[in-house]
């Protein structure tokens, strides 16, 4: 490329990869092909400089996938993976669910509701996402707001925190946002006149809908869906607090190793095998917004 | 037609002269007090806020005609139609399809389907199955509906083109896939708004005769929207004229532009020469009008002492060099400039200071041989029954 300016602009977001993806990832992969030890830092073996190259080749020589091979033996870590992706995949089922009407709706009111109601999708964003969770707390405990409520109504009280519903629930409500703003930004700017072709040649509001609306917003459900799944699969925070002990997630289990279990091996091998299996669904998301693109 | 058009400024691209009216000079369903109009729309008004866009709009149009609305931008032809088209709902007045009033029939129900102004192709979709759009919501037979697709495509010469999407079409192309798709299904009446916008000035010229032969091939009523007066004279059997939401006169091309019914339909269709006077003295149809130092005779109906004006076509005044003797409606003058369009050249003469004339003149010999030339000298003069008189 000619021009320093436009190289350098070019070159930026690669080297932003470089030093906060693929530096920290091979970080990682060298962790997850170590062993566990007894030391500070808890893993070997470690680069000895002072041998020069024989040292590195005796780091290189000590590096294996026996770290892999434990994930295999132990079903909790293949229960906690699949549980994670059944949560994530739910989740965002719902998600598409819930935010695809809001955001329909949304994109329907006049420009000036319009902004008001974006506004208040983005409006939990200023509060503290800890304090927001802590506040679901507060309403699904068993003594808590919710319970009140339903009492207060006559109904049976329901206990539902530390349950992988009280989980789904706080997913839902934080990841929402994200779902909404990419389904309405397609809607949004979605030609009036093409819902009109559909009615003035015979389509009826509801086929209108279907055969030329939702089709062609399909690319914003999908950047919605990739935004909640791939960082709701490694979720930590939310399964933590909602979802008590028997809420297996693949975010707990890379804490519990890294701070419970000092196993910093194991928790980078699940860390990359989480991220090797969410790059699948990033690359067809790429490939379909590459088709929309052309 | 419309000569001067183009200004009398030098270096214009000569432009090629349509034909005035339609082909078909019998076809007048319009005089015919019992035909039954296919469209009536019966005192027709709408409002957005405070802005009038139709305001108390009567009109018929009949089965078979090529209508064209025509009027500037912002005049309220798109609000007329979308009425039609069933996108609008008029605040005062019906409108009967057939006889029968459609008010309460929503969009989809209508048999009138719309070409949009950009178009509005599915860009989901491939061309046969934009194509086959309408088709598919009739519920007609999948074999039946392939069938019709390729009709459609070979009708505006898109074959072998089905399967490409729009955004792989030229605009030229995607304004043939939207006038097919709106056809396919066979509507009682084709609405076209400002279908040609987008084209190019020599792709508009042609497809203007496509659309013309292919109204008649299929023997439909087509309506038409332009704000292009040579292009509602080309295509249409009937214009009406628009003004700030009003009708100001319905009719075939070369009434409006012979006839034109005010000095605004005068001087939307073509260009005009207008002469503000008196009527002081009428022999049958003859009128005599004092027009400041001027004394004009012309053919019209407006009683003694009247004010009006006087319209005269550019190319129905004729340039001599020297002193005609019949001293009737003769104007002496010199040429200020002119503007050579190829076939016609309009001259701008002055007769007064300040108050100049446009006349055009065919160009019978080459222009080389022209003799006139800016600065000359000349006469101008027009028949009687060339000018039209206009009480308002
Ligand atoms: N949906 C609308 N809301 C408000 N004003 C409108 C709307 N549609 C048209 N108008 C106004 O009505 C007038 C006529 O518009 P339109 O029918 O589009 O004119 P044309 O097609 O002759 O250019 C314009 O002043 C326009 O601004
Ligand atoms: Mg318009």
């Amino acid at each position: 490329m000619k021009g320093g300016k436009s190289g350098l602009a070019a070159i930026l977001p690669f080297l932003w990869l470089a030093l906060f993806f693929a530096f920290p990832f091979l970080l990682v992969a060298k962790l997850s092909f170590s062993d566990t030890a007894l030391a500070m830092p808890p893993y070997a073996p470690r680069i000895d400089w002072s041998q020069g190259l024989a040292g590195l080749q005796a780091f290189f020589a000590a590096l294996d996938g026996e770290t892999y091979a434990r994930l295999t033996r132990d079903r909790l870590y293949l229960d906690a993976y699949l549980s994670s992706l059944r949560i994530a995949a739910t989740g965002t089922g719902l998600l598409l669910l819930i935010g695809y009407p809001l955001a329909y709706g949304i994109s329907r009111c006049p420009p000036a509701v319009r902004q008001a109601l974006v506004m208040a999708v983005i409006l939990p964003f200023w509060t503290s996402f800890l304090i927001r969770i802590y506040a679901w707390i507060a309403i699904l405990k068993p003594a808590g707001i919710l319970n009140a409520a339903l009492g207060a109504l006559g109904l049976p009280p329901v206990d539902i925190l530390n349950t992988e519903t009280a989980v789904l629930l706080g997913l839902v409500y934080a990841y929402l946002p994200f779902m909404v703003l990419p389904l309405y930004a397609v809607l949004e700017k979605q030609d009036e006149s093409l819902i009109e072709a559909a009615q003035d040649l015979g389509a009826t509001p509801l086929q209108a809908f279907w055969r030329v609306t939702f089709p062609l917003s399909l690319p914003g459900a999908a950047a919605g869906a990739l935004l909640c799944f791939i960082p709701m699969a490694g979720e930590f925070v939310i399964p933590d607090l909602l979802g008590g002990s028997e809420t297996l997630m693949l975010g707990r289990v890379i804490w519990t190793e890294f701070f419970a279990n000092r196993d910093w091996p194991a928790a980078s091998a699940v860390a990359i095998v989480l991220l090797a299996t969410l790059v699948v669904p990033i690359l067809l998301f790429e490939r379909e917004q590459g088709k929309v693109l052309r | 037609m419309d000569p001067g058009a183009d200004g009398a400024l030098n270096c214009r691209t000569p432009s090629p002269r349509p034909q005035i009216g339609g082909v078909r000079s019998s076809f007048a369903p319009w005089e015919d007090p019992a035909a039954r109009p296919l469209v009536r729309f019966d005192g027709v008004s709408k409002a957005f806020g405070d802005t009038v866009a139709v305001k108390a709009v009567d009109l018929s149009i009949y089965e078979g005609e090529f209508f064209a609305l025509l009027g500037p931008s912002g005049c309220g032809k798109t609000t007329l139609m979308r009425m039609l088209a069933g996108f609008e709902s008029p605040d005062a007045g019906r409108i009967m399809l057939e006889g029968r009033d459609i008010q309460a029939d929503p969009p989809h129900r209508r048999p009138v389907h719309m070409m949009f102004q950009a178009y509005a192709l599915f860009p989901h979709l491939n061309v046969a199955q934009n194509i086959g759009f309408g088709l598919r919501r009739q519920g007609m037979a999948k074999a039946e509906i392939a069938g019709r697709v390729e009709e459609m495509l070979a009708l505006v010469k898109l074959e072998g083109l089905g399967g490409r999407r729009p955004d792989q079409l030229s605009g030229g192309q995607r304004q043939r896939v939207a006038l097919a798709r709106a056809l396919a299904p066979r509507p009682r009446i084709l609405l076209l708004d400002e279908p040609m916008a987008a084209l190019d000035k020599k792709l508009r010229e042609e497809t203007q005769f496509e659309l013309m032969s292919l109204q008649q091939s299929l023997g439909m009523t087509f309506m038409i929207v332009t704000h292009d007066q040579d292009e509602a004279m080309v295509v249409a059997d009937r214009i009406a004229v628009m003004r700030e939401g009003r009708i100001v006169q319905a009719g075939r091309p070369a009434e409006i532009y012979e006839a034109p019914a005010d000095r605004y339909v005068a001087g939307f269709i073509g260009d005009v020469n207008l002469f503000e006077g008196r009527v002081s003295a009428a022999e049958g149809p003859l009128l005599r009008l004092q027009a400041g130092d001027d004394r004009f005779d012309a053919e019209g109906a407006a009683a003694v002492g009247d004010q009006v004006w006087l319209a005269v076509r550019p190319e129905k005044i004729a340039i001599h060099l020297d002193p005609p003797a019949d001293p009737r409606n003769r104007l002496a003058g010199k040429i200020l400039d002119y503007g050579y369009l190829g076939d016609w050249t309009t001259y701008l003469v002055e007769v007064a200071p300040g108050r100049t004339i446009r006349a055009a003149r065919a160009n019978t010999t080459r222009a080389v041989d022209r003799p006139l030339g800016c600065g000359d000298p000349v006469w101008l003069t027009f028949a009687p029954s060339s000018a039209v008189v206009l009480t308002k």
